[in-house]
């Protein structure tokens, strides 16, 4: 019973000294998250937008350039931006290269979403803008676009959380997020039970209400 | 105004349309009607390009409805849907005027003011700033009508608007359609309601299996039918009734 207790104290002091590392390793996940989610996105709606452009060429490139990504392990790609570009010439500093690789890697994904929230807006609706006259292009931005994203915002939500866990994998190449800012203190202290469970705790604090959000998302857009 | 002469489409080897003819002239209005699956909804597709007609011609005002001129085509002639077909991410006042801005380049101010008229006359004015999903069936259907009406067309035309409403909501769609005809709008009118048809209709056209039955003035044909499946089918329409 005692040595329960004096464990627990131990814990609590421990997390008193380690927080501010771990919370600062938290905050490099989640700007690495923002900015490698803001270049998927992009990279994504440009793939989604070719595939579904209607000509073969760019099609054919989008859903080639889709399907190699997808096949291809994330921490593959990682070290290939980090090590391989610099062979060519290309060399990042390991946070940019860790944002454009998860977000590379991510695009795949991203495009699925677009295009299925493309392709699930009411061709009735595509209609009624051609029955008043709009051009091709007038639909896709003020019908397509907008009906499609909002369909797609859960998927967006759901891969965002995937985004968040995987940025651990930037740890690998020498990024201070916080599973890395974990591991350096767990190789220091010894304390490898405090630090991975205070690690798991902050990953679902960050989590957990991305996960309430895309819930809540949902339930206001299926009132309209 | 609306001309169309032996005009045949086919989805793959089902030939819905088989040899259609027939013309509305400015200011009439015109009735389509006939068993479900005679391609009424096709032949009225097909007059605003919807659906691309493969034999025949089909023309406005002298004009031959094809790929090249679809935009102009349909920016002259209206189109009012059985599902309604409202844009549900915006309100009632932004699907008024979404054609005029989107399409017609119109300032929003004055689209907006127009806009806000046309909801007056349909007797929406109030729901201006509702979405769609907030109408009932009958709303909704004045608020398509307003739509369409905003892009100040030549013709409109109706693929069977009361069809997908409630009983008690047809009669206030079918009182703006009237209203519509005693302004002198050119519409063509897809429906089942035979006493819309009779009182408001200037010609009847009887589709069946691909081919204009029966034709002419809407009295006519609707309560004297020269031809047996016009009879057949008035019979049993006017039965359900
Ligand atoms: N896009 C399409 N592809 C294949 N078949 C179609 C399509 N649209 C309509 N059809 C078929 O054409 C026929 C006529 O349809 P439609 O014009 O909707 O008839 P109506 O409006 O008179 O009920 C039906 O058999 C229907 O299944
Ligand atoms: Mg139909």
């Amino acid at each position: 019973m005692g040595s329960e207790v004096t464990a627990f104290s131990d814990f609590l002091h421990d997390t008193i000294i380690f927080l501010p590392v771990l919370l600062k390793g938290l905050g490099v996940t989640i700007l690495l998250t923002g900015c490698s989610l803001v270049f998927s996105l992009v990279l994504g709606l440009g793939w989604a937008l070719m595939t579904l452009s209607g000509n073969a060429w760019l099609s054919a490139i989008s859903k080639t350039v889709v399907n190699v990504i997808r096949g291809i392990p994330i921490i593959v790609q990682l070290f290939y931006v980090y090590f391989v570009l610099p062979e060519i010439g290309v060399q990042l500093a390991p946070f940019a290269a860790g944002a454009f690789g998860l977000g590379l890697a991510y695009s795949a994904y991203q495009a699925e979403n677009f295009r299925g929230g493309f392709e699930a807006v009411d061709r009735q609706l595509v209609e009624a803008g051609r029955s008043l006259g709009m051009s091709e292009s007038t639909i896709f931005r003020r019908i397509i676009f907008p009906l499609g994203l909002r369909t797609a915002l859960p998927s967006f939500g759901n891969t965002t959380v995937m985004m968040l866990k995987d940025s651990s994998i930037a740890s690998t190449i020498t990024i201070a997020e916080l599973t890395r800012a974990g591991q350096l203190l767990a190789i220091a202290t010894f304390k490898n039970g405090t630090v991975y469970t205070l690690i798991a705790l902050l990953y679902l604090m960050a989590s957990l209400p991305l996960a309430a959000g895309v819930r809540a998302m949902e339930r206001k857009l299926s009132r309209r | 105004m609306i001309t169309l002469e032996k005009v045949a489409k086919s989805f793959g080897d089902l030939q819905v349309l088989k040899d259609i003819s027939f013309t509305v002239a400015r200011g009439e209005v015109a009735c389509l009607i006939g068993p479900s699956g005679s391609g009424k909804s096709t032949a009225l597709r097909c007059i605003n390009g919807l659906e691309v007609y493969d034999g025949g011609v089909i023309q406005v005002d002298g004009q031959r409805v094809g790929a090249e001129n679809l935009p102009s085509i349909r920016r002259r002639i209206a189109m009012v849907f059985q599902r309604f077909n409202l844009f549900p991410h915006r309100t009632v006042i932004e699907n008024i005027i979404e054609g005029p801005v989107f399409s017609l380049g119109k300032p929003v101010a004055e689209a907006r003011e127009m806009g806000m008229d046309l909801l007056e006359k349909v007797e929406m004015a109030d729901k201006a700033t509702s979405y769609p999903a907030e109408l009932s069936g009958g709303q909704q259907q004045r608020v398509g009508i307003a739509r369409a009406l905003a892009m100040q067309p030549e013709a409109i035309l109706f693929d069977e608007p009361t069809s997908a409403l409630d009983p008690e909501r047809v009669g206030e769609v079918l009182n703006v359609m009237r209203e519509l005809a005693s302004d002198g709008m050119t519409m063509i009118v897809v429906t089942h309601e035979m006493r819309f048809a009779r009182d408001v209709a200037d010609k009847a056209i009887f589709m069946a299996d691909g081919y204009v039955v029966e034709s002419g003035p809407a009295v006519e044909v609707l309560t004297r039918p020269q031809q047996e499946r016009t009879r057949q089918f008035l019979d049993r329409i006017l039965a359900l009734d």
